[in-house]
């Protein structure tokens, strides 16, 4: 069993909950309770965004909660998805009576839970939609899979859907934009080292000394192949070239990149991976709007990165730009 | 009657609670590893909760336990056990049941199961045990046969189902992820499946 900086098990989720909410000045609270994050001055007199998931994938999703984002954040246990009535009364916490929209992530558990709370806000009479996100190239969307998987692109999602919802639109509305970024969001991952669930005696897959498994997971699923490591520019190229053919990018368009650390890799690797990322697009004529470097959408401990791609336009290149608190997205 | 099914529910939480490792291992090499942790939890609290409670009909014991696995469990099994469970809830008498009782609670659980999870036979999940074991009953139904011999077909129709999601592969869930790859291994959802139905056979066969 490997070592971590924990006290129990069965309460690392709450304890963590807690210490976001201090860490935050002020500007969250949890709900009683609940593990969930909210907006202090919640409900505020707008559409309200909420999102959640297992836990593990820290800062996401609580530390995205904040004017601009999400209006409340919904924690399950570590890499489970949270349960319908949790995600019912963060719902019922931040709708201002214009409505609420639930951003979940492409997981089987996610989806039923998320939509037996949608049922339930129904029933009380609270307006709500829901998007998915399936952002992971990984995957082959057939119908012999689930789908694609919601990975790192989730964060454009809260960003843009957030700043749509903060200039006052209606929920329709903020569903649309929701949408666009999913449709123009591509993601790929890569793992050298796998992680261990708090509560688990094993890792939750092996890889060889020289080994990597592309097309990773957050919960460490497995990708597309295993293979033995190889240079990070050559990583990055074929990560970049997978989810450029898939958004079917061009020369002069307009992207976001985002280069997501799993969680235990140093940032010295990420900003070495994304000195190749800018080079290899440069090279491709496409242009990088705005550049992101960090952890945004982790696997606990897991060694590896995901390069993602947001195609931008006018509208939502405005969007990602709009203020917010969230100092990750500003 | 509803003490009877509080006992049957406390000695399933224990052989839940007994294998979250192998489940959690058998979900490590196909899924995520963490349905037994996940199971485990939520029977825990389920036990907690019956041992503090009376209860004055079967019907009234399912619920609570749908309820308590839906708001604990999380995942996908939680909603699925919760769903299958208050589907039971629905239609379980506190009359003694017979084979035609038997057959309508399990053709229930599969009902919700399958509305919960878009889920058919032969996708490599919970299905593939629950599936075979209802088939059985309603076989040994038709042909007359007395109840403890329908239960132990039943039962191995349910042992059968479970090894039969070694040789399949994964559409639905996270297992789906790995394809072919899943091929091999035996689903977890299929095996706590099973892990129920043997303990609810098993203490009614006296």
């Amino acid at each position: 069993m490997g070592k971590k900086l924990i006290n129990d098990p069965d309460n690392v989720v709450k304890e963590m909950i807690e210490g976001i909410v201090m860490a935050s000045n002020d500007r969250l609270e949890k709900l009683d309770g609940y593990n969930i994050v909210l907006r202090k001055d919640a409900p505020v007199e707008k559409v309200a965004l909420v999102s959640g998931g297992g836990s593990g994938h820290e800062p996401a999703h609580a530390a995205y909660v904040g004017q601009g984002m999400l209006d409340a954040a919904v924690a399950g246990d570590v890499f489970t998805s949270p349960t319908p009535d949790a995600i019912f009364e963060a719902v019922k916490a931040v709708d201002s009576g214009n409505g609420v929209l639930l951003i979940i992530k492409n997981y089987t558990g996610d989806l039923m839970n998320f939509e037996m709370a949608a049922e339930m806000a129904e029933a009380e009479g609270i307006e709500i939609e829901q998007v998915i996100v399936n952002d992971d190239v990984a995957v082959e969307d057939s119908l012999y899979t689930t789908g694609r998987r919601g990975v790192a692109g989730t964060v454009f999602v809260h960003k843009i859907a957030g700043a749509k919802a903060a200039s006052g639109a209606e929920l329709k509305e903020v569903k649309r934009s929701a949408e666009k970024v999913i449709k123009n969001v591509r993601t790929k991952g890569v793992a050298i080292n796998p992680c261990q669930l708090p509560a688990a005696e094993n890792s939750t897959f092996s890889l060889a000394e020289d080994e990597m498994e592309m097309g990773i997971g957050i919960h460490g699923e497995p990708g597309t192949e295993k293979v033995k490591i190889k240079k990070v520019d050559e990583i990055v190229d074929s990560l970049l070239k997978d989810i450029l053919t898939d958004l079917k990018i061009k020369k002069d368009d307009k992207v976001a990149l985002m280069v997501n650390g799993m969680g235990g890799t140093p940032l010295m690797e990420l900003y070495i991976a994304n000195r190749r990322a800018n080079n290899f697009l440069s090279n491709k004529g496409i242009k990088i709007s705005k550049n992101y470097v960090g952890e945004f959408m982790t696997s606990l401990e897991m060694e590896g990165l995901s390069l993602t791609i947001l195609k931008l336009d006018g509208d939502l290149t405005n969007l990602l730009e709009a203020e917010t608190e969230v100092n990750l997205l500003k | 009657m509803a003490n009877k099914t509080k006992e049957l529910f406390l000695k399933t939480a224990d052989v839940i609670i007994e294998n979250k490792n192998y489940l959690t291992e058998l979900d490590a090499a196909i899924g995520d590893g963490d349905h037994g942790v996940n199971l485990a939890r939520g029977f825990k609290k389920l036990k907690d909760k019956l041992e503090n409670g009376s209860f004055e009909s079967r019907s009234e014991v399912f619920k609570l336990t749908a309820m308590t696995l839906i708001s604990n469990v999380g995942g996908a099994s939680g909603p699925l056990y919760g769903t299958a469970f208050l589907n039971i809830s629905k239609v379980i008498a506190d009359s003694r049941l017979d084979l035609e009782d038997l057959v309508e609670i399990s053709e229930e659980a599969i009902a919700g199961i399958q509305k919960r999870g878009r889920a058919e036979a032969g996708e490599k999940t919970m299905l593939d045990t629950l599936i075979p074991a209802s088939e059985s009953l309603k076989e040994s139904r038709d042909n007359n046969l007395d109840l403890d011999t329908a239960l132990k077909n039943c039962l191995q129709a349910a042992a059968a189902g479970m090894e039969n999601t070694i040789e399949m592969q994964a559409t639905k869930g996270r297992a789906s992820y790995l394809g072919e790859r899943s091929i091999g291994h035996q689903d977890p959802g299929a095996t706590s499946s099973y892990l129920i139905i043997e303990t609810f056979i098993k203490n009614s066969l006296k």
